[in-house]
């Protein structure tokens, strides 16, 4: 089952540390629990976006890649 | 003979007794001791000071990007900037980079077709670096570079900075060792202070860096 997606963060072209940092301020706009969908093009951002989860909290739900696309979904720490 | 014997009685009950209370005190601390350093672990902001000395471009990439991540991880991050670093919190931003001391300086064209994008130009280091008008050049081509590759600018990071409450300190005998004025500042910058103001907050910092 698909989650449903409350926001979806266009981070594609951006270098290290902007997808990390553009994240971090797409899921302050969001609610506890809420869902946000990060799409990134750098290949460091897989490795950084798990270790941001990690560190503050939220849930990496998913990470997949399509092409030269990273698609993520980030849940909201509740 | 009788009284010695209760004695001895009483004493190894006492034993006992204290022997039985040590073990369940130690259990008890330990279990506490854990549980009360658990929660303070919990509890703990990570805090992060970095020491800025240099100010030309591919030295304020270093400390703009990592105060930035760490404030977006939720870390208390102070930046003290002395001598040339200083420069990097003037309003007007006019940063570049020099092939003088950077031998490992990867040199390669930021436009043109594909071949020569991905050629490093094999320019001997002291060339480079004398030649007039080079640091202008390469400062270009740099700039173009991170364009091309997504990279924020200096202004973008310090501007993301200064949003996510990244303390500026400026170094205040600098700003009076080079004559400039404290207008040419950007506002956000939280004190002017030396270096005995700063070492308190680096001595209780988890990470210092110096760049």
């Amino acid at each position: 089952m698909t989650p449903s997606i409350n926001a979806t963060l266009d981070a594609r072209g951006l270098s290290c540390p902007l997808p990390i940092l553009k994240t971090k301020k797409a899921l302050a706009q969001l609610n506890k629990g809420e869902m946000l969908e990060p799409i990134t093009s750098a290949p460091g951002s897989v490795k950084d976006l798990s270790s941001f989860c990690e560190q503050t909290g939220h849930e990496l739900i998913s990470s997949e890649v399509n092409k030269d696309e990273f698609i993520f979904i980030v849940k909201k720490y509740s | 003979m009788m009284t010695t014997t209760t004695e001895n009685r009483n004493k190894n009950s006492v034993d006992r007794l204290n022997e039985f209370d040590q073990a369940t005190f130690d259990r008890y601390f330990d279990d506490r001791f854990n549980k009360k350093m658990a929660e303070k672990e919990a509890a703990h902001i990570p805090s992060m000071t970095i020491i800025v000395t240099k100010g030309t471009m591919d030295m304020a990439y270093p400390p703009f990007i990592l105060a930035s991540t760490a404030a977006a991880l939720g870390w208390k991050v102070s930046i003290f900037f002395t001598f040339y670093g200083l420069s990097l919190l003037k309003k007007e931003l006019d940063l570049s980079i020099s092939p003088l001391g950077n031998p490992a300086m990867p040199m390669k064209m930021p436009v043109g077709p594909e071949w020569l994008r991905h050629s490093e130009m094999n320019i001997p280091n002291v060339l480079m670096a004398g030649m007039p008008g080079f640091e202008k050049m390469a400062t270009g081509m740099m700039k173009k570079t991170l364009t091309n590759k997504g990279v924020a600018s200096i202004d973008e990071l310090r501007e993301i900075c200064v949003e996510t409450d990244v303390k500026m300190i400026a170094c205040q005998m600098t700003v009076d060792l080079f004559d400039w004025s404290k207008d040419d500042f950007i506002p956000e910058i939280s004190e002017w202070v030396g270096a005995t103001s700063f070492l308190p907050i680096a001595q209780k910092a988890d990470v210092n860096l110096f760049i």
